[in-house]
């Protein structure tokens, strides 16, 4: 069995399941509404685990399952040396969003990254701490920072609401996804014009470490060819015969 | 992976090598302070730190390295001159695969002796030297006191140098920055509205909410600083050109120093650090070290040894590249100084990486 890993709710779910609809393959939960288990039609040999689109990257660099839908960013983010583990088989064309950084807008002489390492400098030696972004995003945010040249920051983690850290006094900065922005321009924050860090959107990921034995494999290619995936990097791949590199 | 007991002999060796010299064993703990501890170091090592939480004594780091708990020893009950040895397990997160271990033993040596700074580096630099010496290493020497003190004679305002000296540690940052004063980029289009703005008595706040901690007091000092920059002529070409050169500058010891000598003649600020490094290869040879055949590297060390100040020194195993230095170190001065918090006492140390000096002689 070829084990594909999809949102278990919300529009990410939806989306995905339209996306394999309009290419000819029914996903669909199975019972009540609630349970996460799913079934596939369409295709043979597939089997449809409904997850947590957190939890996706996790699974796939467990080898847990062959094929799975997730966030670029969270990808990103939750796996170190995340393409060793996984490669993007394709774009999927929807979940955009943008990681980025932003500051409020009561900062006017701040609008790019120069000038948030000048304040952090200023900051901290006004307050006598660091100036603290609030992020979920701890990898790619420090990652970007250090290439970037900035310093004298701190990172703080917010799993949530993160738009209002600033307000709350627990953050003098954001790092996170935003798509339209709304929330951003709600909570008093505006975005640095040089601080996108990774542009985010729903990916179908291949597990390097899963077990692709020869039935997979072909259930994998044909999978592919009605998907309309380009081959090309099918080819390119080098199945482990068992998991772990 | 070089087996733990191989690793553990061969630091007991290395340890017996430097305690030979009469140095004072020291220890320290495991678990430190994160709070105040962890703001003293670069990013790089604080990003990497194991923070846990006790607790009774809050926010606490598993040791990262030694210079600052040995410095604290020191400066709490410790006497000068002194020189201390140390081994023992550092932690280190690492955020790729690969070679580089999370948890592994430094064996070290520390210098607090300011009767004769020079004299003292020159002395870490011989020791290390000797006992790596069976191993045929390649050295790598640099001075962090050489940029700072280009940077320091530039003709600017001393913003613009305080700015510069900040980043000397991140060579992306610091090009930007000297290329901005140096008049090379603009400064950005929202930069140049908010500017004008100001000039025609316009209210930069119309309409915008304050929030957060940074007061809007705050934001018109750093205007403020905006608009002095503005009003500053560029950084002459000139003087930009040379502190590039300063930092290309690689070559053997007796040739750089003679490169240094010549553009301190255009920059008279750098005599006293290039008349430092004359002074302390004068050192280093009465030591016995070949000076001739050494490297040196005014870049050398810019982005991975953010604490030290001065002479700055590595050993590396040119077989295993893909390996962190066999042995490290430097001065650090200032680090000395903000833990004193105000005293501060002059400091020369380096540490050896026993597992890569095992793997190195064993060939595990």
């Amino acid at each position: 069995m070829l084990k594909i890993g999809v949102p278990s709710k919300g529009r990410l779910m939806e989306k995905t399941f339209e996306w394999f609809g309009a290419r000819g393959i029914t996903m669909r939960q199975s019972g009540a509404e609630r349970e996460y288990a799913g079934t596939v039609e369409g295709i043979d040999g597939i089997e449809l685990v409904m997850l947590s689109a957190g939890e996706i990257p996790r699974e796939l660099s467990a080898g847990r399952i062959h094929l799975g839908v997730t966030g670029s960013d969270l990808v990103r983010e939750k796996l170190a040396d995340w393409d060793r583990h996984v490669l993007e088989l394709s774009p999927l064309g929807f979940g955009h969003a943008d990681l980025i950084i932003a500051v409020p807008t009561g900062w006017v002489d701040v609008d790019t990254l120069e000038d948030l390492d000048a304040v952090a400098a200023q900051f901290r030696r006004t307050h006598g701490h660091r100036l603290r972004i609030a992020t979920k995003y701890h990898r790619l945010v420090r990652e970007f920072l250090t290439a970037q040249g900035v310093a004298d920051y701190q990172l703080v983690d917010s799993q949530g609401a993160t738009e209002g850290t600033v307000k709350n006094m627990t953050a003098e900065a954001i790092a996170d996804i935003t798509s339209s922005g709304e929330t951003l321009r709600a909570n008093h924050l505006k975005v640095l014009a040089d601080s996108l860090i990774h542009p985010s959107q729903a990916v179908l990921f291949l597990s390097r470490q899963a077990d692709w034995a020869t039935a997979a494999q072909a259930t994998c290619q044909q999978l592919c060819s009605r998907l309309g995936i380009v081959s090309p990097h099918l080819d390119d791949i080098e199945f482990p015969t068992s998991a772990g590199l | 992976m070089t087996p733990k007991t191989a690793i553990r002999a061969e630091a007991d060796a290395l340890y017996a090598a430097i305690a030979a010299t009469g140095a004072v064993p020291v220890e320290a703990d495991l678990l430190l302070p994160a709070e105040t501890l962890l703001d003293l170091y670069g990013e790089d090592i604080r990003a990497r730190a194991y923070v846990t939480h006790d607790p009774v004594r809050g926010e606490m780091m598993l040791r990262p390295d030694f210079t600052v708990p040995v410095v604290q020893a020191h400066m709490a009950h410790g006497a000068e001159p002194a020189r201390y040895c140390y081994m023992g397990e550092v932690f280190r997160q690492q955020y790729h695969a690969g070679p580089r271990q999370s948890e592994y033993v430094q064996v070290g040596y520390e210098v607090f002796d300011g009767s004769d700074p020079l004299a003292a580096d020159a002395e870490v630099f011989a020791l290390f030297s000797k006992i790596l010496q069976p191993l045929g290493l390649r050295a790598a020497t640099g001075d962090t006191g050489i940029l700072r003190a280009a940077v320091m004679g530039l003709g600017t305002t001393e913003r613009r140098k305080a700015a510069l000296m900040r980043h000397l540690w991140r060579p992306r940052r610091f090009r930007a920055l000297l290329d901005r004063f140096g008049g090379r980029t603009a400064i950005s289009e929202a930069r140049h509205s908010l500017l004008q703005m100001l000039d025609r008595g316009q209210d930069p706040w119309a309409g915008v909410a304050q929030t957060g901690l940074r007061s809007q007091q705050e934001v018109r000092e750093r205007i403020a600083a905006l608009q002095e920059d503005a009003a500053t002529p560029p950084i002459s070409a000139d003087e930009v050109q040379l502190v590039e050169a300063v930092l290309a500058v690689a070559d053997k010891c007796p040739a750089a120093l003679e490169t240094l000598a010549a553009m301190a003649g255009q920059m008279p600020a750098l005599l006293p650090a290039v008349d430092r490094l004359k002074a302390r290869l004068n050192a280093l040879e009465a030591k016995g070290i070949d000076v001739q055949a050494l490297d040196f590297e005014v870049s050398y060390g810019r982005t991975t040894m953010e604490y030290y100040d001065g002479f700055v020194f590595g050993f590396y195993a040119d077989a295993a590249a893909d390996l962190p230095a066999v042995a490290s170190g430097g001065r650090y001065d200032a680090l000395t100084a903000v833990l004193g918090q105000g005293r501060s006492i002059p400091a020369v140390g380096g540490v050896i990486r026993p597992a890569l000096v095992a793997r190195l002689k064993g060939g595990l």
